[in-house]
This record gives C-alpha cells, structure tokens and sequence, in this order.
C-alpha cells in the first residue's frame, strides 16, 4: 500500500498539522508481530536472488531468519556488516528494482518479502538499545587517512578503514554530515533526524575524526593531504545541480529541485517552507518525483511533473510514477521545456512537444503552456570540479581503476563522483566500503614489501 | 561475548552445537562443510561391520502446518551405506585436518560381544573423541536384531553399554530411543552398563502420511510403506520431557545428556540446556535449511547469554531442572485470571469462542452501537486455563494476571478436599 497524502483542494491551504501528517514515514515501521509474520514469509534461499541484487551482498535470508528467531539484533549486526547504513538504506532503497525486484515470494504470491521493512526493523533495533558500538577495531596500523565528503561513500569508507586499524580524518564542506542522507533524501524517508542518529552511531567505533566546514579547493588541498596521509579518499558527490539553459531561469519562483528539498530537510518545521500553488517540476528522476511529493506534502493545490521523453525512459521507477499519480500529481511526458515566462515572477513555462525521430528526441512543432507560480528544476547534477586538477576525468565524472584509485596514485575515489552501478545510497556506501578493502590491502602489501 | 565453549563426557567442544548421527554426517565433504560453517562437533554416520546396508527410495515423508513449513521428517533410512573402512579413513583425515573440532564415532551391532567390540575398537583408533551407540533406530535395523532391538530392552541396552566401556578407553554415550513407556528405565540401565553420558532421543515410529490415491504410506516404495522415524521441530516437545526426566532423576545425577529432538534454534537449544543438557545434537533442521543456521544459534546464543549476564553455558545449564516437578507439587492456591487488553484487542473473536465452546464460557461480548464489539472476561468464570491467550493472534494483548489472595502455597496431597490426604501431622517434613 502506498502512502496517500492529505491534499489541499483550490485555495484552501493545509493545516500545518496535515503537513506534518504528510511528511511522517513513507511506510510505517513494523512492530515486532507484524516483523515476525512478515519474516515468516520468507523461503530462507539458498544464494538468493535477493541478495545478489543488493549492491552491498547483505546476507538477507540470514538476517530474515534471524528477526524470525527472535534475534533481531543478530540480524541488525549481519545488515551492518555488509552495509554499515543499513539503516538508510532500508528507508531509502528503491528496494522494487533491487531486492525486493528479485525475491521469489514475487512468483509464488505476487508480492515480494517486504526486505526493507525488516531491514528497518532490525537496524533500528540496535540503533535504539543502549549498546556498545558493534563493531570492533583491527590492532592499529599506525596509518592516517582522509576522506574528503561525509556523505554516503565517506562515511562508508571511513568506518570500514576505522575497523580495519587505521585512523581516519573526514573532511566535510557542509555544516553537517551525511551528505544527502542529510540534505536530499525525501522528508518522509529519514523521519525523527535518523541521518544524524545514524551518522553518531557509525562514529561510536572511534579512530574518525569529522571535521566539517572544510571545503577541498578552499581550506584544503589535494597536494597536501596526498603528503599528509597515507591515503586520501575522494567521495565528493555530485554537488551542483545542473540547469536547463532556457530564457526566464532567473525569474523569481524557479529554483532547483535539490536547494528546495534541502531547505525542506533543515526545517523543523516544515509548514515553513513556501509552496506556489501551481507547482511545475521539470526532470524525469527520483529527485523530480521527490520533489513533487513534497510539494505536494506542503499542499500545493496542482503539481505538474513534465519530462522531455517517455514514461519508458524516466529515472523514477514505476513504483515511484505510480506514487506520485496516486497523490494527484500530473505526469506530463515528451514535453521539453523552451521558456519560463513572467513578469518579475514566473507565471507559465512554455513547452515543445517532443518525440522520437530515429531514435532521437526532436521536437513536433506543438507547443503548449503550463500556468505556474513556482518550477522546481530537476534535470540532473553535475560534478564540482574545483580542486580536483590533475585527475584524469571519465565523462563528466571522476576516472578509477578497479582498486578505486584514480589517476593519482594514493588517491581514491568513490561514490556518485565516479561512474559504477547507479547513483544511489547504497551504491555509494558499497563504494565506500570496497575501496576501504582495496585500499588496506594495498597498503598492508606495501608494509610488507 | 559469551564463552560457548562447552564440555560433555570429558569431551572439550567449542561450542554446544553438534550434528547428529545422520546424513548430515555421512561423509567427510558434508561434515567438513559443516565445520566450516561453524558446527562445534559431529557424530559420525552409524556405522557396523562390513557388508555395509543397501537402502531404498524414496526415504523421507514430511509433515507440514497449513503455512506449508514442515513441522517433522520421517525417514526409512538405514546406517551408514559405505564400507566401514572408508567411513574411518575418512574420520581420520578429518581428524587430522580440523584438529579443534569432536568428531563421535556411532556404531552398532546384532547382539554379538566380539561385533561391537571390533568397531568401538576400529572406530578409537580413527581418532573418534567418543563412541556413540546408536540403540535407537525404529525401522529396517530393529528386524534385524539391532537398534531399537536392542534399546528397548534394558538388561541389553546395559549389556552392550558395558561391551563397548570394555573395549575402549573414551567416553561413552548410550543413544536412547524414545519408543518405550518409560525414558528412565533404559537411562538406568545405560548408567549401569558404565554410560558417560546419554544421547536423546533418537527417532519417533511414525506414518507421516496416507497417499490417498495410492494407498499407502508416504514415502511409498513401489506400492507400499513401512512406519519410519521422525523428527524435527514436531519432536521437540517430547525429547524436552525425556531430557528432563532424566535431569532430574537424583539417582542419574552423574549422567551427562546430549540432548536431541527438534532443535531448531539457539532458543531450542538454550532450553534443553537450561534442563540439563550439556550439549546439543541437530539433524533434521540442517537437513531442511543447510549448515549455515548455526551462525544464528552461535549468534542468538551467546547474545541471549549476555543479555541475562551469563557467561559460561555452565552458568545457566540446569537452572530450570528444579522448576520441572510432579504435578503432585504443584502450588494449587496460585490462581491467575485472563485481562484481554481492549484497546490492542482487533476484535477477531478468536478468545471467546475458545473459551465459550472448549473452556469456562468466561469471555463475554458487547456490541457497541457502531458495530464494534468488545471482549471482557468474568473473573468469576475464568479459571485461568490459558487458552484464550494461545489463540490470541495479537501479542500481549491478553495477560495472565496473578490475583493476590494471599494463601499460602498448598499441594494436592495436603489438599483439604483430597479423600487420600495424609494426617497432617505425618505430612510435615
Ligand atoms: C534529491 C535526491 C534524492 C535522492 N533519493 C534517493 C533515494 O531515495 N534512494 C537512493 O538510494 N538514492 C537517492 N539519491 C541518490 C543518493 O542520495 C546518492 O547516490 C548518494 O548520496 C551518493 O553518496 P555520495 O557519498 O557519493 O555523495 P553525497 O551524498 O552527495 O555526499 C557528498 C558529500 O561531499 C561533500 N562535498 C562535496 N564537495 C566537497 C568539497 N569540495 N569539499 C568537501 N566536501 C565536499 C558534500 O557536502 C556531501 O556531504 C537521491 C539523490 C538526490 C539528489
Ligand atoms: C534420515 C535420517 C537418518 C538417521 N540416521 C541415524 C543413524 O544412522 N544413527 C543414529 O544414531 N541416528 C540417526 N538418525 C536420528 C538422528 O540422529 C536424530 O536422533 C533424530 O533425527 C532427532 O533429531 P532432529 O529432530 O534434530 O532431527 C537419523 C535421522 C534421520 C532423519
Ligand atoms: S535431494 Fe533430490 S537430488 Fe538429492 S539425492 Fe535426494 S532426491 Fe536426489
């Protein structure tokens, strides 16, 4: 069942406390019977499709068979092994084309083992008890490292080489870490400030010092961290988003989708956001979805989400196109924006309609015009390449070998500022996690050279 | 974490999980995978003297709840299918190469001295830490004078008992079969044949199944089926009771248990051990899911140990022996009454039609004008039988209130209304 939003009808605003309704968690937590009776479910397989579908390999029929044998915080232990962001991962994994997409239970009853939820709910077992870190750290290496990015792939990377006896430097451009577990996931995905619970938990097993404020290019520098430390980690993300190159992007009311749901996150209260009434969102991602969602939460009387190819095409997964409808948002596609108009502010987008000539978008010579007093632009994030001179690129993105290092020996890099699997969380922790690995070895064969 | 290590029969293990005698430990590729995934020991295979037994298909009947997960296995299965010394060559390789893990020789024999000797002797010098005989198995080997042949009968179970004390210097176990009427006649008599410890409880005689299109038991081979063993979860409760009889027998008190039956999880395991048990034996729960569910009974084990402050399996082993008594000792003032929780309560009606139809008719119902209905129960009628609790599909809604009426502890043999009461004067202890 999907979540459905109250909705405000032609002028008439929303309550705060139906905003605040509306940004509560996408699907509620389950408590321990319905967890249990959900676990039950699951065929326990052996090298499950599941699992292989997962970007980290979390033993899943493991951790389900052990939520099933009232050992919920052995299966929190097992997800965190694998996948030290479990816990957001649960909450934000697009789990219909991973997991969840692959578990069997799909043939035989049409619906699959809800994964994420028991995910969740074991995950958040352990981040709740009052207990010791669960992870301990390999005898010291008498090694620095410094990790430049506290999102995702950072974070990741950081704790793994924490445990693996090496002392870790996280150097992070924004106020607060977590990358966009903290600044761009949607609002009603990471309720109660769970990126920051989690981002102190991972922290507990000690050797990471998080240093935030520290921009690579303005306080730091390449060269020096690459003399300092024995190893440097890249995990940058993809900061700034990109724009649509239309006249009117100036006009007042067109903003980027990502500032807006960053904004949205730092509020603690959200009915302080403004919202237009007739919102337009351009791109066809998670991120337009997202922010049409929450749009939507706030109580914008019409959304519009337009996208210049097919449904086919789209970022956003089918179980994410059927939320947004479900919730009254309109999807418009082959509509490819060519001006924002108004006067000051802006009133209307004009759109070409498009189609597929051999195989390449071109426009019909149609044109329509949607009424707007608010566009939210979401057409994809570019690269910041400031202070990152000398590394070899790989389209817009960052060049690494299989090791994750890039063309600068003793540098590496991961996460979505390099090109490997999707730019998703759990991708990015992988990243993280993976070149922690590689880069231990490396250097442990080195000591031993 | 806690420290699973754990000895039983003077028999050091790294933790309290073995496999049972079965196909999980027939061969040296299945147990070494065992041991890798992390089993603490294994008794081998039964094995006797050569020619080795020919077995039939199919061997396994299953029997399953309505969610289709099965509850128990019955086999028609015989011992060991392969030569006796490839079994012990192997055993010997496995030894040599997992040098931390037990390895159990099980072997049986008709009821001939110089058999049982010969293998308990062969089985010794392959390495075994241990010998298990296997008095147990209920089909095939019992027609032929062997296993359950044998355990059925005590003068027999000690006799072969003491055989194979004689022959060899390691500790003994006697496996016992449940198909008796009694678990502590066959204990006694493998204590007195010089038993270290028993082995219980071997395999159930059992029909899981009628094809009704074939008419035969299920497995069927060819057009017919015999009574075979079972085991499984479905087991559990009546190898707790035997280990349990046998726990708290003072005259068996120096008699260690391995105990068998059903074990499934670490929560399994943990309660034949709080009943005495020094460890534990797992067949048919690595038949049905493969060797990795000992991570979870390692893993859930030792957190349930820390969670209660125990750190050593010595620490909690036996705790719940003395709470195990004869219904004769029961506290017959001690009296709890159901509380169904209204606002957890999803109105099923599963409670009352418990009680209305099998119990106390105690559980009442009113229809409130929307159509809700609410379920309380009468104090008056309810006897605290626990039922309506059972079939409460909602955890914690319906409690099990203890009333304070403030009478002392009374047993039925003190009992004012029991007409064989002892003179209270000669009951006082
Ligand atoms: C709006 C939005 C919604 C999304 N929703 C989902 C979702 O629901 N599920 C999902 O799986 N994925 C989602 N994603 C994708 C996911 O968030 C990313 O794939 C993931 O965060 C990538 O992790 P990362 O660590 O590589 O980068 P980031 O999370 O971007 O972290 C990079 C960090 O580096 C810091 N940094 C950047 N430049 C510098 C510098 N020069 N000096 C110092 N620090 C710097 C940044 O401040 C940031 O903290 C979404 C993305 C967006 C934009
Ligand atoms: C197929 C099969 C074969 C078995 N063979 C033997 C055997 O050779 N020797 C023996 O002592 N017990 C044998 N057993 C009994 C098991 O060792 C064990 O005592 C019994 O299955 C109960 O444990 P469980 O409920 O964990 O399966 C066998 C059980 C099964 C299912
Ligand atoms: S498990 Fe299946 S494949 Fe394997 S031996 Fe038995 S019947 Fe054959």
């Amino acid at each position: 069942m999907s979540k459905q939003l109250v909705v405000s009808h032609a002028g008439a605003g929303l309550s705060p406390c139906d905003i605040a309704d509306n940004f509560a968690d996408l699907h509620p937590p389950l408590d321990r019977g319905a967890a249990a009776a959900e676990a039950s479910r699951c065929l326990y397989c052996y090298d499950a499709p599941c699992m292989n579908a997962c970007p980290t390999h979390i033993d899943i029929p493991g951790f389900i068979h052990q939520i099933a044998t009232d050992n919920a915080l052995g299966a929190a232990q097992r997800i965190l092994n694998e996948n030290i962001m479990g816990g957001t991962c649960a909450r934000a994994c697009p789990t219909e084309i991973l997991c969840e997409g692959a578990c069997v239970v799909n043939k035989t009853e049409g619906a699959p083992v809800k994964i994420g939820q028991l995910q969740r709910f074991a995950v958040d077992r352990l981040l709740d008890a009052p207990s010791p870190h669960p992870f301990g750290r390999a005898p010291a290496s008498g090694r620095r490292m410094a990790v430049v990015g506290a999102g995702p792939a950072g974070l990741s990377f950081a704790h793994r080489a924490a445990m693996l006896g090496h002392d870790v430097d996280v150097y992070e451009a924004r106020p607060k870490a977590g990358g966009l577990n903290e600044y761009g996931l949607a609002t009603y995905k990471m309720v109660d400030d769970f990126a920051q619970r989690e981002v102190a938990f991972l922290l507990g097993i000690g050797g990471i010092a998080l240093h935030s404020g520290k921009m690579l290019g303005r306080d730091i520098h390449l060269d020096d961290l690459a003399r300092e430390y024995d190893a440097v980690f890249l995990a940058l993300g993809l900061g700034g988003a990109a724009r649509l190159d239309v006249p009117g992007e100036e006009l007042s009311g067109v903003g980027d989708a990502l500032g807006f749901i960053s904004r949205l996150r730092q509020e603690a209260d959200k009915s302080a956001v403004a919202v237009g009434g007739q919102v337009v969102v351009i791109g066809g991602g998670n991120t337009a979805i997202d922010a049409a969602m929450q749009a939507r939460c706030l109580g914008a009387a019409s959304v519009t989400l337009a996208y210049r190819r097919g449904p086919e095409q789209m970022g956003a997964t089918a179980w994410e196109q059927d939320l947004a409808r479900l919730n009254g948002i309109a999807i418009r596609t082959w509509a490819q924006p060519v001006a924002i108009e108004g006067d000051g502010h802006v009133e209307r987008v004009r759109f070409a309609v498009t189609e597929l000539v051999d195989g390449r978008l071109a426009a019909t010579g149609e044109t329509f015009v949607l009424p707007a007093d608010q566009v939210l632009v979401a057409v994809g994030q570019q690269m910041v390449r400031t202070g990152l001179d000398g590394l070899r690129a790989d389209g817009a993105k960052l060049w690494v070998d299989d090791d994750y290092q890039t063309s600068r020996p003793g540098i590496f890099a991961g996460g979505d500022c390099i090109r490997r699997g999707d730019d998703l969380t759990v991708q990015a922790v992988e990243d993280g996690k993976q070149a922690a690995v590689r880069v231990d070895a490396r250097l442990r064969a080195k000591g031993r050279d | 974490m806690a420290d699973l290590h754990c000895n039983i029969a003077g028999v050091a293990s790294i933790n309290p999980f073995w496999l049972a005698s079965a196909p999980p430990t027939d061969k040296k590729i299945n147990v070494e995978r065992a041991f890798r995934a992390g089993w603490g020991g294994a008794v081998w295979k039964t094995v006797t003297v050569d020619p080795p037994v020919i077995n039939v298909a199919s061997r396994y009947g299953v029997h399953k709840d309505h969610h289709g997960t099965i509850l128990g296995i019955n086999n028609n299965e015989l011992i060991s299918d392969r030569p006796l010394d490839v079994n012990l060559r192997e055993i010997e390789e496995l030894r040599r190469e997992w040098p931390d893990r037990v390895i159990i020789g099980s072997l049986m024999a008709v009821l001939d001295e110089q058999a049982w000797k010969e293998v308990a002797i062969k089985l010794a010098n392959a390495g075994v830490q241990g010998i298990e005989l296997n008095l147990g198995c209920p089909h095939g080997m019992c027609e032929r004078g062997m296993g359950s042949a044998i355990g059925q009968v005590a003068e027999l179970v000690e006799k072969t008992t003491r055989w194979v004390r004689e022959a060899v210097d390691l500790p003994v176990f006697t496996k016992l079969t449940p198909n008796i009427t009694d678990i502590l006649v066959p204990a006694e008599a493998a204590h007195k044949g010089g038993a270290h410890a028993v082995s219980l409880i071997n395999t159930i005689n059992s029909i899981v199944s009628v094809d009704l299109q074939r008419m035969a038991p299920r497995p069927t081979v060819d057009t017919a089926g015999t009574h075979g063993g079972y085991c499984g979860s479905a087991v559990k409760p009546i190898a707790l009771n035997m280990v349990a009889e046998i726990a708290r027998d003072p005259a068996l008190k120096d008699l260690e248990i391995s105990a068998i039956g059903g074990i499934t999880t670490w929560s399994d395991a943990a309660e034949f051990i709080a009943l005495g048990a020094s460890g534990v034996q797992v067949c048919t729960a690595a038949m049905l899911y493969g060797f990795r569910i000992v991570d979870d009974m390692i893993d859930g084990l030792g957190r349930f140990m820390d969670q209660q402050g125990y750190r050593t399996l010595d620490d909690f082993r036996g705790k719940a022996r003395a709470h195990v008594v004869d219904w004769n000792a029961l506290n017959m003032n001690f009296d709890v009454k159901a509380h169904i929780d209204t606002a957890s309560c999803i109105e099923c009606g599963r409670c009352h039609i418990a009680c209305e139809d099998t119990a106390h008719q105690a559980i009442r119902i009113e229809t409130g004008d929307d159509g809700s209905r609410r379920f309380t129960v009468d104090d008056a009628e309810c006897v605290g039988c626990n039922l309506c609790q059972h079939v409460c599909p909602v955890a914690g809604c319906i409690e099990m209130r203890v009333v304070e009426n403030g009478l002392p502890p009374l047993t039925w043999p003190e009992h004012p209304l029991n007409p064989l009461r002892a003179d209270p004067q000669t009951v006082s202890v």
